[in-house]
């Protein structure tokens, strides 16, 4: 205490815990004040999970590109929606003296058909050029060696089981092969990617596989440019360079940006935004409705003690601090529970859905910034209340 | 210490407007005991309010501890009741706090005094109450003089200069009404804290040292 004059002077002026005491001396009502805080907090956790875990399945694989900049056709509007643009102006963005290599990628939904029950399924299917570096995918390389013998493919592992046991089958050394659009194919091995909004399961082929599998893809024409820059080149300038020089037959994304232009496409044309922010926003309402009841209720039962300690000379900002205090305790006390709760929620979300919801440092900020909110603000409106406590009427 | 001088006080607003005191005079000096009588609705209430800085003075003169009340703002008022002791007819403390931390809600209105201080003088003071023993209980496992000897504790642990009772010996049988007002007493003239009690159990008034009647607003007699 020596070391810390400071807090040894707040440590001896210290009072009486009033508002610890307040609350935890009724603990049935304590229990029905973190109960429902909990479950605001759990309920914003899930809606807010759901709402980021849905957008952030929508890049699943963009996240994997191995690119620092990447070109799309500016008729493009999503993953599932890809246009074509000459593959000649990827190459032009050579002349940059910043790209230090590229990678043209075809990419388009195929059918799928599942080699137990023959269902058939659409699937993503990206073609490349079996040395070029596609994914920052370990191992990658060496698998897709097996790409250079036509009619091969990478299956991805996590995909949806509706495309049948492939994995499975393939681990245990069968052959498997399947039929793309009306074609014969082999799987050649296993990749790990994860499924997307857009895409229930992907697969990898080499780029002349591809066209054979999607005849009337037009010559020289592709769908996704990635581009790598030297170490060192700020993205933001070279995309703005590359905007400048290339004809307006392309757009030129960051890899973020190319996220993003994902991610807003799914935003803005489906109503998971809004349904899940509304789903949030009841969560904090229901939450706002128990804490100002519990706090008021609070206040009501000890309004002659309040006015006691006016009356003993107490301050009405020291009890209006207690009222502030015991909101603090209610937010503190039921955000801890709602925590755990949303983690667990958010593993038993992740097995069930394979959705990446996480519980990320953002969002436990926010759901605590507004249950603090939540339980502040009604601490405030119970506050009101104190203006009640009259001394003079206690004799 | 108290000087009241021509002090009136009315409540309700036009036709409902009544007057419950007028032109009271009093004066207290220091140390002394003074019961305040009459039947109910005399205002003695009303009076022990406007003395212990709970109400704002309308017309005559108060003057408590050297400070004029006249025209005094909300914030003096409130400095002034931290030098007032006050007990109430019922107990008042506050439910969920130990009879030792109910006592040091008094003394944590004192400035300057470390948290074990002000702990070590509130248990000196459930001591001196002959609570001892009963530091740690809360007030519904208290008798009722029990709390009300909780309460003189918590009144005098602010070092008041002077001490408002309102009927503090309403709720108890003889025998504890008793020994709550000599242990009063006595712990006043200790603290040389003025006293001035509001009753009308009649078995209690020989512990004053001054008895004043009151009567419709006015003080009657002086005995």
């Amino acid at each position: 205490m020596r070391a810390w004059p400071g807090l040894a002077a707040i440590w001896n002026r210290r009072r009486i815990p009033l508002a610890w005491l307040l609350l935890t001396r009724q603990p049935a009502r304590l229990a029905v004040a973190l109960a429902g805080i909990s479950f605001a907090g759990i309920l914003m956790f899930m809606q807010f999970g759901f709402r980021d875990g849905l957008f952030d399945a929508s890049v699943t694989v963009h996240k994997l590109f191995d690119a620092d900049l990447v070109l799309l056709s500016p008729r493009s509007s999503s993953s599932v929606s890809m246009a074509g643009f000459p593959r000649r102006r990827l190459v032009q963005t050579l002349a940059d003296p910043d790209v230090a290599g590229i990678t043209p990628v075809h990419w388009n939904l195929v059918i799928w058909r599942n080699p137990k029950d023959l269902s058939t399924r659409s699937i993503l299917a990206l073609g490349f050029e079996p040395g070029d570096p596609l994914l920052t995918v370990p191992g990658l390389t060496a698998k897709a060696r097996v790409l250079n013998q036509r009619g091969r493919v990478l299956f991805d592992e996590l995909s949806r089981p509706e495309f049948g046991p492939v994995a499975e089958w393939f681990r245990a050394g069968r052959t498997v092969e399947s039929e793309i659009g009306g074609k014969r194919v082999r799987v050649g091995g296993l990749v790990a990617l994860g499924v997307s909004f857009g895409a229930d399961g992907n697969i990898l082929t080499s780029s002349e596989t591809y066209l054979q599998l999607l005849p009337n893809t037009p010559p020289g024409s592709i769908e996704v440019g990635l581009i790598r820059l030297r170490p060192g080149a700020d993205p933001a300038l070279v995309m703005k360079r590359l905007k400048d020089s290339l004809p307006k037959d392309v757009n030129v994304f960051t890899k973020q940006g190319f996220m993003d232009f994902e991610k807003d496409y799914w935003r803005n044309s489906t109503a998971i935004g809004f349904i899940f922010t509304l789903g949030a926003a009841m969560g904090f309402i229901v939450g706002c409705v128990i804490v100002y009841q519990i706090l008021y209720s609070d206040v009501s039962d000890h309004l002659p003690e309040y006015a006691t300690l006016m009356a003993m000379g107490y301050r009405l900002s020291t009890l209006l601090g207690v009222v502030a205090r015991e909101g603090l305790l209610l937010a503190l006390l039921g955000y801890l529970p709602a925590y755990a709760a949303g983690q667990g929620l958010y593993a038993l979300v992740r097995s069930a859905t394979r959705l990446p919801v996480y519980m990320d440092m953002p969002r436990a900020v926010l759901v605590f910034s507004l249950i603090l909110v939540m339980c502040m603000g009604s601490a405030g409106m119970a506050m009101r209340r104190l203006g009640d406590a009259d001394p003079a009427e206690i004799f | 210490m108290v000087e009241v001088e021509g002090l009136c006080h009315w409540y309700g607003a036009g036709e409902m407007r009544r007057q419950v005191l007028q032109q009271v005079s009093l004066t207290i000096q220091p140390g002394e005991v003074v019961l305040l009588t009459g039947p109910s609705g005399c205002g003695k209430t009303t009076l022990l309010t406007l003395v212990g800085a709970l109400r704002q003075v309308q017309q005559g003169q108060v003057r408590v501890l050297g400070q004029h009340l006249n025209d005094s703002s909300r914030k003096q008022r409130q400095q002034l009741r931290r030098r007032i002791g006050m007990i109430f007819q019922g107990h008042n403390l506050l439910r969920c706090l130990s009879a030792e931390q109910n006592v040091q809600m008094g003394s944590d209105l004192l400035p300057n005094l470390s948290y074990r201080a002000r702990r070590d003088q509130a248990r000196e003071w459930l001591r001196a109450v002959g609570l001892g023993d009963h530091l740690d209980k809360l007030p519904h496992g208290l008798s009722g003089g029990q709390k009300q000897r909780v309460a003189i504790a918590r009144a005098l642990a602010a070092h008041p200069r002077l001490l408002l009772a309102d009927e503090p010996t309403a709720a108890l049988d003889k025998q504890s009404g008793r020994e709550v007002v000599d242990l009063l007493k006595r712990l006043a003239r200790e603290q040389h804290c003025a006293v001035l009690m509001v009753t009308h159990d009649p078995r209690i008034l020989d512990v004053a040292d001054r008895l004043v009647q009151m009567e419709d607003g006015r003080l009657m007699a002086i005995g």
